[in-house]
Order: structure tokens, then C-alpha cells, then sequence
């Protein structure tokens, strides 16, 4: 004998989220996106900007800007990613990058982090000296200044840089660059754990080699 | 083109070699001759190969090429066995269920360019399962790298996104230190596919540098003890307790864990289709398996547990159906080597991270001893499913033969240890849910891929892992079509085993979907014509037979068993014969259609 056909089973009363979280009194949650800087400390090998972009971009994660330099280790690279996702997806692209081979080290940075960004913009030159009061305002620098445009550079946080733009934006700009973010721990907090564990380690090595 | 290139001095005279014979290879005298002169003259390919047999490797799979030639004449004084395979897709396929079975990384080889993207879907196949498998391509020359040179293909790149890691290797005298580490990591932790791209030019220079001996296994890892104790406290209050037994529960070797677990504390098992024979199918606490085609007693029970031990499975959509309505009331606890399997689709309330085997022996030490008497209501609920949900088929003689019938009958037939691989398709659901499987590793299948034509060469792969155990196949006649030249090495190894194709003269899967969702438009889904399975069968030179009647199928099957060698038996069953139960795609687990009806 079968028993009930579909419609005729007993449900189970609770229900997930889309997040795979079980709603119910105790357990409810519903996340927004939020927008946040994740540092990654990698080998300094070739391939391992694609295989992180690869990485972030195959799994669907929103990613707004990728940066990637020289850390004080020249075997190392620092990767500073900003994400917008909802708190399972940013927690899934820092599991998901430290599966990846050259990737040392991830940390999310806290809000306290010391962001900043670099844009290079070039606008008409028929006001300069308007031009060169914005400049002032947002404490950037003159790069070019020639007949027809001028060209200035502006460091900043996020919002500062979106404001210096729209402020430009009245003389025309003709063309811009943004570098993304990047972004350090404040103060005594290491960024990531690695380098923390590197720099003690030197430190006590140099320690024993001067008793020596 | 190689001409008017530099090329360096060890790679020039075998580059024109590779120019003439192409992918083929060709004749390799005069290499042969070389390296018979001067056995101990020591190259890149030699250190590969000298990794290889460090590793204790017995098998390889592969078909040979130019830009692979080094490796494999490296290969000739050996003790490593070649299998040529007719296709690289089989033997990455074969190389994937050699290390199923084995437990050890399975080892393929291909050339450069169509060599390697052959290699493609096996390895994507390898990372969705989470197999261990080292693939290894030969490559152009470094100098040519990039000059869109003959055969080439950016291997690395290509394969970036479907293996666990892969490497160029740039230098001769690391080049054995890349593949012992590959291997390395194919097989620790959470297995997968790994790559090792060789350009000849480094595969042929000369190096005294030897790959490292191979280095110990790390211990495999505990989760936190407070965290198992927060767990065990979570199950040791719930009322409807539940393992989902995954693959992770096979890749850690931990299915005595597992049966000691379950059955000291009574509780009920469902397996995932990975999970399949990590728990007897036959014992009264086993459900079998759950998700779209799995039982309909694994899925009540899933979809009504308070709490759930999931170990060692990553929730594929095919397991949860819509992830809204999966385990609605339960709390998780999630067990998972890797972190990045934790609340990756379900959240986890209780993150267990470590090896499948570990934490079950932590969470059995950290229980209460012996059942709880508030489960035999949850267990004897359990119970009620099996004989509401039975799984089941009609034998009417007047009715096409049900592939189900053939299924169950050859299980009869066979040992309890019998290696079982599947195509992709109806006839793949079929062997899931008609064979009962006792055994870990006896079930191997293509999951997360659906790799159609994987059962075939994955048969070959198992049988020469396990060469004193009974292998079958069962495939489907689209998906044997896929890889049928492999029987041409079934042939050549002379491998004792039976292929059953469920021959329906059609995708069958397709068509079952089409009649469900499409409107019944069997658009590209139905064969108008068949080769002669079994003819073709004696093509190749192995032993053919036909069966669509209930009474010739005993005698058939046991002939193609008792056959020394290959057998392909086309069984031509019913083609209007679907896979039930199912759970439609994003669907509740619980609201699974036991027939046309349902849908």
C-alpha cells in the first residue's frame, strides 16, 4: 500500500531561507548585502590574480574593486578585494580563497580599517582657477595643467573620492582612472595573521643572532 | 614554425619529431634505442616518473602524443603498467575510479593541446565528486609557450577553475618535487583532481636532480572538543535524530565510524548518492539514499528530523531540492573537512570541522552511552515510511522487460563486494535504487558532473584496481554510445567485465523531463536508429548478447558473467518505463511524485 499522495502528506512547519538558515523564532535570519574589504595575503606568483579573480567571478560573488601590490616580504603580495554580499557570501569568499593554493592568509578588515583609493581625472581647462579650488578642497594635486585640460589626482576614502568627482563634474571630466581600494588594519592590529607570525619570528631571530 | 624559432638545444631534435608524427606519436625507435644505451642517463620525464613509482604507482592511463613523448619513454624501463586508453576522457574516467576504488590518487596522462582539453571533462568530473585523480599534460616547449604554437592549449588555465591545484612545471629540477606534491594533494584531505602541465623542453633536459621521498601523510584532523560537545549535546536532546551519510563518509575510509555510530545509538541513516554503501543497505536503521530519485522513506525522514548529522556531504541541489523547504525543522550539524563546506548552502548550527572518521569517534565518545528510548517512536515512525514509500515496479508478462527486474536480477547473481559503475541517465537512478549495496566504494558513479559515458572506462579503472572482484557496468544506450571505443581496451587488457546496457532507445532522463515539464515534445531525446549493441560488441572483439524477454534474463546475464573477458549485454527494456520516485527539480523533499500522477 502506498501512502499519502503528495498533497495529502503531513508538512513539517518550518521553513529555510534562501540562505539555507532555518527561520524560526530562535534561529531567524534574513542578511543584507553589505559592502566590506577583505585582505588576502598570497604568494608572489604568476597566475595569482587570475586564479583569485578567477575564483570570485565563477562563484558569482559581487565583487566591487580588486587591488594587488608588494608587501614588505617580496615573496608576498597583498590582495585587498571589496565585496558587496550579504554576511554567508562574504564569509563563503574567505573560505573559498583560502582553498586556493598561493593564498596565505584572509582577513575581513573592520570598519575602523584605513582605506584608501587613488583617481586620476582629467577635465576641461577652461577654468583653472575653479579647477584648482576644488583641487585644494579635497587636498589633491595638480598633475597637468595645459591650455585645453587639467589633470589632477585626488587620495582618499571611498566617499571622498565619489564626492571630488561629482564636484568635478561641472567642468566636464574628459576621462578618469580609479585605482580601487586598498587598505591596512588600524593602529596595533595586524592585518593578517601571517605577516604577524612573520614579523615575530624575524624579530626573534634577529634577537638571537645579536646575543650570538 | 619550429624553425624559425630558437628552440633550446635539448628540445631540437625531438622537436622535429613532434612536427611529423603529430598527436599519434608515431614511431619512437630512435628515442627508444637512446635511452636503452644510456638507461641511466636522468631527465625531467625521468624524475616524473621516478615521483610516480615513489608514490606506488601501479597504473597509468593515457594515450600517448608529442609534446607527452619524453614521459612516456621515460615510462619504458618502468615497472609502472600503461593502460592506452582510445580516448583521454576515458582515461581520465578510468583514472578517477582506479582512485575510488583505491582509495589512492588514480594517474592520467595526455598530450598537449586536444590531448589535454580531452582530459577536461574528466577532471571537472574528479572535482565535482571530489576523487583523486593526477592528470598529467605534456606541453609545447616553454619558448613556444604563448605562440599559439602546434597543439598547444593553455592547460593551466583551462583546468584552473576544475582542479584542487595545478602547476606548470618551468623547471627540470623541481619538476619531480611538482608531481609528488600534485599527488600529494590529490589525495590528503578533501581529495580532488590535481594537474601537472610538462613542457618538453623541461621533460627532456637533462637534471640529476630526484624527487623527494614521499612524504608522511598528515594525521587526519580532529574538530574542536568543545564544539563536539556542544553537538553531541544538540543530538543528545533531539527527538527525530538523523545521519546523512555523504561521500566525504567513503573518502575518509570512515564507514566502520559510521555503522558503529548509528547502530549503537539507534539511529536512522540516509545516505546521499555518494554516501551509497557507506552504511548496508540491508540493515533495518538504513533508509537509503535521499534527493530527487532516492527513496521516499529517506526523504520523509529528511524533511521531518529535528536534527540532523550531516557528514561529509555538501548539500548539492540534487540531495536538498529547493533549499527554502530542506529539513525544515531540523537543527544541522554539519561534519566537513572543509571549512568551505560549512553554510556554504545549508547553515550549520553545529560546525564540525575534521575528518568523517575522527568526529564520529569524538561525537560516539561524547554521547551517552546506548540508545535513547525517546527514538524508537522516531525509528518505528521510520519504519512506517519504508512500508508506505515501498520501492517498487510492476512485472506484468504481457509488458517490455523493466530495467528494474534486470537490475535486481543481476544483483543476485553477483558477490555483496561487486564493483557497480554507471553511466549517466535513468539506468544510472536504477542501479542506485534496485542494487542493494553493502560495501563502501561499490557504487561508482558520475554525481556532480552527470558525466554522461563515464561507466564504461570507469569500469575498466575499477577492474584493474580490483582485479579478483566482480565489476559490472551499468549504462544506458545514449550514454555507452559516448564511450564505446574503450571497449577496444576492455579488449586489449582482456578485463573481465560485464557491461548491461538498459537500452530504451532514447536520453531517457531527457524524456521523462520532456513528458513531465515540456508538454511531452520529445525534442532530440529519442533514437530513431541504434547500432547492434551486442554486434558491435563482437567488433571490437568482445562477447555480445541481446535479452528483452523476463525468461532469458537469468541464463543471459549469467553466460555474460561467466564469460573470461568483456560482455555487453543489450537488455531492451521498456521504453515508457520512467524513474520513481522523484522529487521535481527545487522541489520539497517530502513531496515526492511516486508516478505520472504526482507531477
Amino acid at each position: 500500500m502506498h501512502g499519502p499522495a503528495p498533497e495529502e502528506r503531513t508538512r513539517p512547519v518550518g521553513r529555510r531561507s534562501s540562505q539555507g538558515i532555518r527561520v524560526d523564532p530562535h534561529a531567524e535570519a534574513t542578511h543584507e548585502p553589505r559592502r566590506t574589504a577583505l585582505s588576502a595575503l598570497v604568494y608572489h606568483e604568476p597566475g595569482v590574480l587570475a586564479k583569485v579573480s578567477g575564483l570570485v567571478s565563477r562563484r558569482q560573488f559581487n565583487i566591487e574593486s580588486l587591488t594587488v601590490g608588494s608587501t614588505t616580504n617580496p615573496e608576498t603580495a597583498r590582495i585587498t578585494l571589496v565585496i558587496e554580499e550579504p554576511e554567508p557570501g562574504v564569509r563563503q569568499v574567505e573560505k573559498q580563497l583560502l582553498k586556493l593554493q598561493p593564498v596565505i592568509s584572509v582577513r575581513e578588515l573592520g570598519g575602523d580599517a584605513i582605506r584608501r583609493e587613488l583617481v586620476v581625472l582629467k577635465v576641461h581647462g577652461d577654468e583653472p582657477d575653479k579647477v584648482n579650488a576644488i583641487t585644494q578642497m579635497y587636498d589633491g594635486r595638480t598633475l597637468d595643467a595645459g591650455p585645453r585640460t587639467i589633470t589632477v589626482e585626488i587620495t582618499g576614502d571611498e566617499q571622498k573620492i565619489n564626492d571630488a568627482i561629482d564636484a568635478y563634474r561641472q567642468f566636464g571630466i574628459r576621462e578618469l582612472a580609479r585605482t580601487g581600494q586598498t587598505a591596512l588594519a588600524r593602529g596595533d592590529e595586524w592585518t593578517t595573521d601571517a605577516e604577524e607570525e612573520r614579523y615575530e619570528r624575524m624579530q626573534t631571530e634577529m634577537g638571537t643572532s645579536d646575543s650570538e | 614554425m619550429s624553425e624559425g624559432s630558437p628552440a633550446r638545444p635539448a628540445s631540437q631534435e625531438t622537436e622535429t619529431e613532434t612536427e611529423t608524427t603529430g598527436e599519434t606519436g608515431g614511431e619512437a625507435d630512435a628515442t627508444t634505442e637512446d635511452a636503452a644505451a644510456t638507461p641511466e642517463r636522468t631527465t625531467g620525464a625521468a624524475a616524473v616518473v621516478t615521483a610516480l613509482e615513489r608514490a606506488n604507482v601501479e597504473h597509468v592511463f593515457g594515450v600517448q602524443g608529442g609534446a607527452i613523448m619524453p614521459v612516456y619513454d621515460a615510462l619504458y624501463h618502468s615497472d609502472i603498467a600503461h593502460v592506452t586508453m582510445a580516448h583521454e576522457q576515458g582515461a581520465a574516467h578510468a583514472a578517477d575510479a582506479y582512485g575510488q576504488v583505491t582509495g589512492a590518487p588514480g594517474v592520467c596522462f595526455a598530450t598537449s593541446g586536444p590531448g589535454a582539453t580531452n582530459l577536461v571533462t574528466g577532471i571537472a568530473d574528479a572535482n565535482m565528486d571530489s576523487d583523486p585523480v593526477l592528470a598529467l599534460t605534456g606541453q609545447v616547449p616553454t619558448n613556444f609557450v604563448g605562440n599559439d604554437a602546434f597543439q598547444e592549449t593553455d592547460t593551466v588555465g583551462v583546468t584552473r577553475p576544475i582542479t584542487k591545484a595545478n602547476y606548470f612545471a618551468d623547471d627540470e629540477t623541481t619538476i619531480g618535487d611538482l608531481v609528488t606534491e600534485a599527488f600529494t594533494v590529490a589525495g590528503e584531505g578533501r581529495p580532488g583532481p590535481t594537474l601537472v602541465d610538462l613542457p618538453k623542453d623541461v621533460t627532456n633536459a637533462e637534471t640529476e636532480a630526484r624527487p623527494p621521498e614521499e612524504r608522511d601523510a598528515a594525521a587526519a584532523p580532529a574538530a574542536e572538543p568543545q564544539a563536539v560537545e556542544r553537538a553531541a549535546e544538540a543530538l543528545a536532546s533531539a527527538e527525530k535524530p538523523l545521519v546523512l551519510a555523504g561521500g566525504g563518509v567513503t573518502k575518509a575510509n570512515a564507514s566502520e565510524e559510521l555503522r558503529r555510530f548509528a547502530t549503537t545509538f539507534e539511529v536512522p541513516v540516509v545516505t546521499t548518492m555518494p554516501g551509497i554503501g557507506t552504511f548496508p543497505e540491508d540493515h533495518d536503521l538504513c533508509l537509503s539514499w535521499a534527493g530527487m530519485h532516492g527513496t521516499g522513506y529517506a526523504n520523509m525522514a529528511i524533511s521531518h528530523t529535528d536534527c540532523l548529522l550531516a557528514v561529509g556531504t555538501r548539500f548539492d541541489d540534487r540531495l536538498t531540492g529547493g533549499i527554502e523547504t530542506f529539513a525544515p525543522d531540523a537543527t544541522v550539524v554539519h561534519v566537513d573537512i572543509d571549512p568551505a563546506e560549512i553554510s556554504k548552502n545549508v547553515h550549520a548550527d553545529y560546525p564540525l570541522v575534521g575528518d568523517a572518521g575522527v568526529v564520529l569517534d569524538q561525537l560516539f565518545e561524547t554521547l551517552p552511552d546506548g540508545p535513547d528510548d525517546r527514538w524508537a517512536t522516531w525509528r518505528e515512525q521510520c519504519a512506517t515510511w519504508k512500508e508506505e514509500y515501498p520501492m517498487s515496479y510492476t512485472t506484468p508478462d504481457d509488458e517490455p522487460l523493466k530495467p528494474q527486474f534486470v537490475v535486481e536480477a543481476l544483483d543476485e547473481m553477483t558477490p555483496d563486494d561487486t564493483l557497480v559503475t554507471t553511466g549517466v541517465g535513468q539506468h544510472q537512478m536504477w542501479a542506485a535504487q534496485f542494487w542493494t549495496y553493502t560495501e563502501p566504494r561499490t557504487y561508482i558513479s558520475s554525481h556532480g558532473l552527470g558525466t554522461m559515458g563515464y561507466g564504461l572506462p570507469a569500469a575498466i579503472g575499477a577492474k584493474l584496481a580490483a582485479p579478483d572482484r566482480e565489476v559490472v557496468c551499468f549504462d544506458g544506450d545514449g550514454s555507452f554510445l559516448m564511450t564505446v571505443q574503450e571497449l577496444s581496451v576492455a579488449v586489449r587488457e582482456n578485463l573481465d567485465i560485464t557491461v548491461v546496457v538498459l537500452n530504451n532507445e532514447a536520453i531517457g532522463m531527457v524524456r521523462q523531463w520532456q513528458d513531465a515539464f515540456f508538454g511531452g515534445r520529445r525534442m532530440a531525446s529519442e533514437y530513431r536508429w541504434m547500432p547492434d549493441f551486442a554486434t558491435l560488441a563482437e567488433a571490437f572483439g568482445a562477447r555480445g548478447f541481446t535479452v528483452d524477454d523476463y525468461d532469458d534474463v537469468a541464463d543471459t546475464l549469467e553466460a555474460a558473467l561467466d564469460y573470461d573477458g568483456p560482455s555487453v549485454v543489450d537488455a531492451f527494456v521498456d521504453p515508457a518505463e520512467n524513474v520513481y520516485p522523484m522529487v521535481p527539480s527545487g522541489g520539497a523533499n517530502d513531496q515526492f511524485a511516486l508516478s505520472e500522477d504526482h507531477l
